[in-house]
């Protein structure tokens, strides 16, 4: 159920477009969709965000994965556990960048004995760079079709992520990838029982999504031929806010579009949101200079006071009396001396 | 502690059926109950412990719930009518309190890299000990109450609603999780399961829903100033007891101050490092290196306890206990405060206590008096670990070390889940073993510094009634031990915490009884070379030294 659903459901989607179009709401799908795709994207993620800033840190919690900064002579892992903001830009670039902390990940397991044993495991870190990156750089690729004339970076980018010079339409490295991490991502959600267990439909639906959008970008890239100049008229125009559909564009693009606006509507409110949260993670973003810097909290409460050492020495002074100790206020005078019910210390 | 041996809890860790070893469950977690029996969870909170807490703490009513009579294996834990609206408020309150507790409601991919670094996962095999279903636990109500996606969707979405069964859960989870962070260092979003473990435990407290081990303590401390209970003339005979021990085998009589207005320092310790075996050699450790370098120190019988039990309950009273170290300071007109070796109690003072208690700016910036350092990481919350301090003498060759005094050690070095992870104190120890002791040896890369194992034990679960659990979950620690203590014949497992001393000793007994477990600063006693001191025949448990042993 966790599995079919999700896939269920990227179907009806690809059918509802492909029925829409049939129906003559091609504008729909081409023009009013995409519109309001954005502007639920870009609502969301900033409402989602900003949701995040409204509440505050009340402390200071960078996990330290390194030697802290102590004394002069001891080195600090100023990447792992920095202390200056410096040091925490550095640990967020190789977060959000390299994905630093999934690249630690070690595989357990347990033998007779019992004894535990830790293998090195980079798969995962592999290939969600993989994934991550071959999606960026379609992202970016993307481009050439909104804007006119494109970025330099465009065509440069195109020309490295096509270097293979396999058919024609040249094949994209990038597209490769894109399909096999996806594929990869899944694959490990389902073999890997643990995995498996804490999958949630909404684990296996940005995968099938995506996996869709891919699908049906390559089928149109180098099977089913689309008319290129009519999408570039239309993208061009969505992106000039006056758009026109001339011409039979075809139902794969309307598609791979309709996906595409799924996935953009989707994202606020889904753990892709894991995009934003990468940079406000208190335990990854704050600098580890807690002793040296106060950190305020804003709700901290000065009405909690600690048992007051009156109160407390009032409670005991008889004994503290007895044992020597010093006293704010002495004992009166007469009394006589309290019995301690301890026997008192062998000395010898 | 009870001479455990491996066989007679029966914990199988390696052939029972659990995720660990292969089995995957048959239901899905949201369809498995929790189920309390007799060794699984912690007994629950005395209705005495409850009134006293809630009333040290009454201009915040409400934290601790409703004082009542209680049993966790009954199927009516007598709530309050209310109850799930008070859980569900409390939620949204946290939410809007804490960042840190809201992105890590939404962001998590269940990638799964957390999924076996959980030491309790490991012991148990129980997937809801997978951090990530940990979390899962309180993030389905979130997304039930919180979200759009769980309101329409509901259990598609991974959403479902509170009840009498989740809450159940949450009581099992949150008291099988040590906060210990080591999932957090593998987290891509550095989602920090024990933060989400925290605010479980603020929301069970607040129906009533909590456990003795901890309020009993934490009460303690209120009153008496420390966890053990100690009353001031209690507290300064003990330590007397040990300058006696220390007379008999060093020959140098020690007289410590107690209270003393005017010292430069305060000195604050777990109480527990006074109270029992083996805490109190480290107690003696203190003692020595204090006496050896002349510092114009005191103890204090109010503010007697370095650990603070309300960290595993709430932060209001966190801070009410931890708030009586700056009072104490302030009173007796100290410069600044050094503290002892305890872990949960570093976390508070590196993380928490400056923000909550501070600012401290009656006290100076610390600075060591023998050797002249400045320790500009304090410089703010003017408290100092002993071994940054221990370090630095050794450092500037102020310290008279013999380490072939502890020749009959072989050691290696635990570090604890809360200075590594959450203050960052790493080499520190290290440094002071290397000079202090001469066979020194470190656990297998994957067990050590940041990504250290629990004992198993942290966060007020050192109790003896789930003895069991407390086995398993420290076998990813015991077995690093084993490894060294077979491969390199390491028989001394040093640590720089008070939970840990009490703690892995009964794991070690329990898995590697050949091994003893030490406090960092009681090899340092023991390599103390004292002015006038007689020939040292013993260390500072009566064991023999080598050489000495005829
Ligand atoms: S590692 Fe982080 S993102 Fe991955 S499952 Fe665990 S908590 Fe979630
Ligand atoms: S904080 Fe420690 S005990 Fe808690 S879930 Fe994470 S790894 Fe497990």
């Amino acid at each position: 159920m966790k599995i079919l659903y999700p896939f269920v459901a990227v179907l009806g989607l690809i059918l509802i477009a492909f029925l829409g179009v049939q129906v003559g709401l091609a504008p729909v799908f081409g023009i009013v969709f995409p519109y309001l795709a954005l502007l639920v994207f870009i609502g969301g993620f900033i409402n989602k965000v900003v949701g995040w800033g409204k509440s505050p840190v009340p402390f200071r919690i960078p996990t330290t994965c390194g030697q802290a900064n102590s004394l002069p002579w001891i080195k600090q892992n100023q990447i792992d556990c920095p202390s200056t903001t410096a040091g925490v830009v550095a640990r967020m670039f190789f977060e959000v960048v390299l994905f630093r902390s999934l690249f630690r990940n070690t595989q357990a397991s347990v033998y007779d004995g019992p004894k535990l044993r830790y293998g090195s495991s980079k798969y995962l870190w592999l290939f969600a760079l993989l994934f991550h990156y071959s999606f960026l750089v379609i992202v970016v690729r993307h481009m050439r079709l909104f804007t006119d004339p494109m970025p330099f970076f465009v065509p440069v980018l195109e020309f490295f992520d096509g270097i293979l010079q396999i058919g024609a339409p040249t094949l994209y490295v990038a597209d490769l990838i894109l399909v096999g991490a996806v594929l990869f991502l899944f694959v490990r959600r389902v073999l890997l029982p643990a995995i498996r267990y804490i999958s949630l439909p909404a684990d296996y639906f940005p995968l099938f999504l995506i996996l869709g959008i891919a699908l049906t970008g390559i089928l149109m890239r180098y099977y089913l031929r689309v008319d290129i100049i009519a999408i570039k008229q239309l993208t061009v125009g969505l992106a000039t806010l006056s758009p026109t559909i001339t011409g039979e564009i075809g139902s794969i693009f309307y598609i791979h579009l309709f996906l595409v606006c799924t996935l953009l509507v989707y994202f606020p409110f889904s753990k892709l949101m894991h995009m934003g949260g990468v940079f406000m993670s208190p335990t990854r973003n704050m600098a580890n200079n807690n002793r040296m810097v106060r950190h305020i909290n804003p709700w901290n409460d000065p009405s909690i006071k600690p048992h007051s050492y009156m109160a407390y020495e009032d409670e005991f002074r008889e004994f503290m009396a007895e044992a020597g100790l010093p006293l704010e206020k002495e004992l009166p005078a007469k009394e006589e001396a309290p019995v301690a019910d301890e026997p008192t210390a062998e000395k010898e | 502690m009870a001479n455990l041996k491996a066989d007679e809890l029966g914990v199988k860790v390696a052939s029972d059926p659990s995720l660990t070893t292969g089995a995957v469950p048959a239901k899905d977690w949201m369809d498995t109950p929790a189920v309390f029996e007799p060794g699984n969870y912690c007994y629950q909170g005395k209705s005495e412990k409850v009134e006293y807490i809630s009333d040290a703490l009454k201009n915040n009513p409400g934290l601790f719930g409703e004082p009542r009579d209680w049993d966790i294996e009954s199927e009516d834990w007598k709530l309050p009518e209310n109850w799930k609206e008070i859980i569900i408020n409390g939620i949204k309150e946290r939410l809007d309190k804490f960042r840190s507790f809201k992105i890590f409601m939404d962001c998590c991919v269940r990638c799964g890299a957390c999924a076996d670094k959980c030491h309790f996962f490991l012991g148990t095999g129980d997937p809801k000990n997978m951090p990530v279903l940990r979390a899962e636990l309180m993030r389905s109500i979130y997304r039930n109450e919180f979200t759009k996606a769980g309101k329409i969707l509901g259990r598609l979405a991974g959403a479902r609603e509170m009840t009498f069964a989740v809450l159940k859960e949450w009581f099992m989870y949150f008291y099988q999780c040590t906060e210990c962070r080591r999932c957090s260092v593998f987290c891509p979003y550095g989602i920090d399961t024990a933060e989400i473990t925290m605010m479980g435990r603020e929301l069970l407290h607040l129906v009533g829903v909590n456990t003795n081990w901890i309020l009993e303590p934490a009460s303690n401390s209120n009153r008496t100033g420390n966890h053990m209970g100690l009353q001031p003339h209690t507290l300064k005979e003990n330590v007397e007891y040990l300058c006696d021990d220390i007379e008999e085998i060093t020959g140098i009589r020690i007289t410590p101050t107690w209270n003393r207005k005017g010292a430069e320092v305060l000195f604050i310790t777990p109480s527990a490092d006074v109270f029992a075996e083996p805490g109190i050699y480290t107690a003696m450790g203190y003692l020595l290196l204090f006496e050896h370098i002349g510092l114009d120190y005191t103890w204090s019988t109010y503010a007697s306890e370095g650990g603070n039990f309300g960290l595993f309950t709430n932060n209001e009273l966190m801070k009410k206990l931890n708030a009586k170290m700056y009072a104490e300071a302030k009173r007796l007109g100290v410069k600044w405060i050094i503290g002892g070796e305890c872990g949960h109690m570093w976390r508070v003072l590196h993380q928490y206590m400056d923000t909550m208690n501070g600012p401290a700016d009656f006290l100076e910036v610390p600075k060591s008096p023998i050797t002249g350092t400045v320790f500009e990481n304090a410089a703010t919350t003017k408290m100092v670990h002993i071994s940054e301090f221990t370090a630095d003498l050794i450092k500037h060759g102020k310290l008279k070390l013999d380490p072939s005094r502890n020749d009959h050690r072989k050691v290696t070095f635990h570090d604890s889940c809360n200075t590594s992870r959450a203050m960052g104190m790493l080499e520190e120890p290290r440094e002071i073993l290397k000079a202090v002791v001469n066979n020194f040896q470190e656990m297998p890369e994957n067990t050590i510094r940041e990504t250290t194992f629990c004992c198993g034990s942290g966060t007020g679960l050192n109790t003896g009634e789930i003895m069991d659990l407390r086995m398993r979950a420290g076998l990813p620690r015991a077995n690093a031990v084993q490894y060294v203590h077979e491969k390199n014949d390491v028989n001394t497992l040093g640590c720089v915490c008070a939970i840990d001393r009490a703690t892995l000793s009964a794991l070690i007994d329990y898995w590697v009884p050949e091994v003893q477990v030490c406090g960092l600063s009681e090899l340092v006693g023991n390599a103390l070379v004292m002015d006038g001191e007689k020939e040292k025949e013993t260390g500072l448990r009566f064991e023999a030294l080598e050489g000495m042993e005829g």
